[in-house]
């Protein structure tokens, strides 16, 4: 389980992340919405170690993350994501634990069929795919190196519908069949509680509120949750 | 690869390469052809001039001058070759080492390398010619170095451009070491240019060569390079021109052969878009029937590519005054293309035809109505950042267009501008006017370039992906005044959005663009349930609500859109369509009207009556 506890990030005199503790539970994908620039993507990354932590500190079981940790990134825009000059294969092989050239190709070969891409795809360069195949490819790099916990940050929000589709729905097939635990970022509310069990609201680099999908979105406590379900019924 | 070889092709590249071939062919077979011709003493012909038997005279000892400036081919290349690889390799390494040793000891790099770009090249060869002592080794060590901060500084820039892209992140978040990062992900993704300018600056190098052993700095007797050669022959220049002339020509062969070929090599690589044949100009076929009472009225509209294929294909749409269209459909539909055409935004090499493009009962496509829509047409983009001058305060940027086609005195314009601000709710208008666009929220620069639209007396706001940029809280106030704008002064709105919840709020009628075309015309209120086109029932079935079924799949549409270069000869939507059948893949099914104003294009759309029973 990835915990972030009392995470305080400063970028000069700016406050990005304030105070903010959190936690994402084995097996559980926590959703995380909130506008741009409220923090929520620096909290990613210091999820990941990109970023460290003003004060505070984000653990994963008992230990302090850092970039070698068993905690994967997957970024929002499907264009900068992937190396243009690498394969699709070579891109996914390169967070894989150290094996021999023919496990890693049939380890390649299976995530691949994991995200739903053809495997014989694994030659081809990013520029011959898609925007939603190279965020599956780009979950598929993710999951080679056999993360505990995910972190996605709005990786469906430069996707046409038709195809935010095809990858939430394989966020949550993967979910189910090897119980991934994730921190799915986003700001779109009906895209979070279609993935999420627990919903965090972040607002001006605080949490302002936090529990199960539900409730936060059934009842709402923050004014600033309230505003986000309004602006969408209308 | 292909981009390389395209280099060939064009005729300053093709020539550049010969050249080039030519010269290190030389340098290479010269010395062991020639070299003992060119080694031949022969005291009775001293300091000759050009003859059949010496083509460029000989020397104080009567060596041939001709075979030794050809032998001197590989000395001279391959200094300047060896000076170009110490320039690149200290020159990567100073540059990509603030990649690898953290911002703090970075820093002190940057300033280092800052500090050397700042000397002149040849200053700091000949300073360090000096140091490292007359002779060949110190003139390449001396010219390697002098170059290195350039390339220094080229390799800083282009690494900090790519270090910050997300595959680098995620192979650092993957536990993979700076140095493996940038072994793997920056050096292969900075290469192109980085060879170019290895290629140009190999060229100043054979110059720089030149120069320093011309002035007898550099390569020593008995060794013999073109600048000693020129530097030798320059005594007699009057008496026996050739021994000068040759190695200078020498000199500016090889020269231009290494500039060229970098010239040509970074025309190609810097080329990001191919270059299209020019198209042919076809004349207009303007429908000249009386003009209706639409705002905007377009037919046939297309837009056509540098490839020569169709992004937009024939659209054709109409607005009524007031009245509120929205245009939905994916990236790679052709909507915003649309949205440009029709505010004539769209230039070459791109190009617009259309049977009909009138504006206000105008032709748009006669060039005489810029000022119409400059005062009649509001445009409003997606990012409102990039739509302002940065170095323009918010009130003249508003001014301009009011003062150049209202003829407005400078007070009046700015009470305008004011007032207009106002209109848009931006509080204290007064003040904000006099700010510059980065002193305002993303929201407000949004407010303002509506704000700027309604300077004139616009019949017709065309709003390309408003919202898009913006958070959805803010997203919703710019709605709301977009609507308001409508009410007060019988404004029609053009609304280009690939978000159907956003269209179908704000707008009276919706236009469904696929592949180029429009596929189906329906009412706002109809997008919802009582769509007839499988792909606008796909679109909408696929957007997740806060009512969707968590326990079942979302509806996907699968398969993805064709590109303008191969669109097929039947509908666009058949491969992607359930109910696609033969009839659907060989023929292109017309945008007809019904009776109720609806338009569909569709062999087997849904009856009106069963859309609305199955939802």
């Amino acid at each position: 389980m990835l915990r972030f506890d009392q995470v305080t990030i400063r970028y000069g005199s700016r406050i990005a992340v304030d105070n903010v503790s959190l936690t994402v539970p084995d097996g559980e994908i926590v959703g995380l919405v909130g506008e741009s620039g409220s923090g929520k993507s620096t909290l990613a990354r210091a999820g990941v170690g990109l970023v460290a932590p003003t004060s505070g500190q984000v653990l994963l079981g008992d230990r302090p993350v850092g970039l070698r940790s068993p905690v994967q990134l997957v970024f929002q825009d499907p264009y900068s994501a992937l190396d243009p000059r690498m394969t699709i294969g070579q891109s996914i092989a390169e967070p894989m634990p150290r094996a021999s050239r023919a496990d890693r190709r049939a380890e390649v070969s299976r995530l691949l069929e994991l995200v739903d891409l053809d495997p014989s795809r694994a030659m081809q360069y990013p520029a011959q795919l898609s925007g939603g195949q190279r965020q599956r490819v780009a979950l598929a790099r993710a999951l080679a190196g056999q993360p505990e916990v995910i972190i996605a940050d709005e990786i469906t929000s430069a996707l046409d519908v038709s195809v935010q589709g095809t990858v939430l729905n394989l966020i949550r097939d993967l979910q189910a069949q090897l119980g991934l635990s994730m921190l799915f970022i986003s700001h779109n509310l009906a895209v979070v509680r279609y993935v999420a069990t627990q919903v965090a609201v972040m607002h001006h680099g605080r949490i302002v509120e936090h529990g199960p999908a539900p409730e936060v979105l059934g009842n709402p406590q923050h004014d600033y949750t309230r505003e986000l379900l309004a602006s969408l019924t209308t | 690869m292909s981009r390389w070889r395209s280099v060939l092709r064009t005729p300053v590249g093709a020539c550049a390469a010969l050249l080039l071939v030519g010269v290190l062919a030389l340098a290479v077979l010269a010395p062991i052809l020639w070299s003992a011709q060119a080694d031949r003493v022969d005291t009775d012909a001293i300091r000759q001039g050009m003859s059949a038997e010496h083509w460029a005279g000989t020397d104080d000892l009567g060596r041939d001058l001709f075979f030794r400036v050809l032998v001197a081919t590989r000395l001279s290349v391959e200094l300047a070759l060896l000076a170009t690889l110490i320039a690149v390799v200290v020159g990567l390494t100073l540059g990509a080492l603030p990649a690898l040793v953290g911002s703090r000891l970075g820093r002190y790099v940057v300033a280092f390398v800052n500090i050397t770009v700042a000397f002149p090249g040849l200053l700091l060869a000949l300073f360090l010619a000096v140091i490292f002592g007359v002779g060949a080794r110190g003139a390449v060590l001396a010219i390697g170095l002098a170059g290195a901060p350039a390339f220094a500084r080229l390799t800083q820039t282009l690494v900090a451009g790519v270090i910050e892209r997300d595959y680098v992140a995620a192979a650092r978040a993957a536990g993979i070491g700076r140095f493996r990062v940038l072994l793997r992900h920056v050096l292969p993704n900075i290469a192109e240019p980085l060879i170019v300018n290895a290629t140009i600056s190999a060229g100043g190098a054979l110059l720089a060569f030149a120069g320093l052993s011309f002035l007898g700095l550099g390569v020593q007797a008995p060794q013999y390079d073109w600048g000693r050669l020129l530097g030798d022959g320059l005594a007699g220049i009057y008496v026996t021109p050739a021994a000068a002339l040759a190695p200078g020509i020498a000199v500016v062969i090889a020269g231009l052969a290494f500039n060229l070929f970098g010239e040509a090599l970074a025309k190609a690589v810097g080329l990001t878009t191919p270059l299209g044949r020019a198209l042919p100009r076809l004349p207009r076929r303007t429908d000249s029937s009386a003009p209706s009472d639409a705002v905007l009225e377009v037919r046939e509209l297309t837009v056509t590519l540098p490839s020569g294929a169709r992004a937009v294909r024939g659209v054709s749409l109409q607005i009524a005054p007031g009245e509120a269209v929205g245009v939905v459909g994916e990236s790679g539909s052709g909507k915003s293309l649309t949205a440009l055409a029709i505010a004539q935004l769209v230039e070459e090499p791109l190009q617009v035809r259309a049977e009909r493009l009138h504006f206000q009962g105008a032709d748009l496509q006669a060039q005489a109505h810029r000022k119409l829509l400059g005062t009649s047409l509001a445009m409003v983009f997606q990012d409102p950042m990039t739509a302002f001058n940065p170095t323009q305060r918010i009130a003249s940027q508003l001014a301009e267009g009011a003062r150049e086609h209202g003829g407005l005195s400078r007070q009046a314009a700015r009470a305008r501008v004011i007032d207009r601000l106002r209109a848009v709710r931006i509080h204290d208008p007064e003040r904000r006017a006099r700010q510059y666009p980065h002193e305002f929220s993303g929201g407000m620069r949004q407010r303002a370039m509506i704000g700027m639209g309604l300077m004139g007396t616009p019949a017709l706001i065309i709003a390309d992906e408003p919202t898009t940029a913006l958070d959805v809280t803010v997203q919703q106030q710019i709605l709301q005044l977009l609507a308001e704008i409508r009410a007060a002064d019988h404004v029609a709105l053009l609304l280009i959005s690939h978000d159907v919840t956003v269209v179908s709020a704000v707008c009276d009628r919706v236009l469904v663009m696929y592949a180029g075309r429009v596929v189906e015309d329906l009412p706002a209120a109809e997008l919802a349930r009582g769509a007839r086109h499988p792909y606008t029932r796909a679109l909408v079935a696929a957007v997740p609500t806060m009512e969707s079924d968590r326990q079942l799949p979302l509806t996907v549409i699968p398969g993805r859109m064709p590109d303008p270069d191969d669109v097929s000869a039947g509908c666009s939507f058949a491969p992607r369509c359930a109910l696609a059948d033969a009839h659907c893949a060989a023929e292109q099914p017309e945008l007809i009207a019904s009776a109720d104003g609806r338009r569909i294009a569709c062999w087997h759309p849904a009856p009106a009556s069963l859309a609305l029973q199955e939802s």
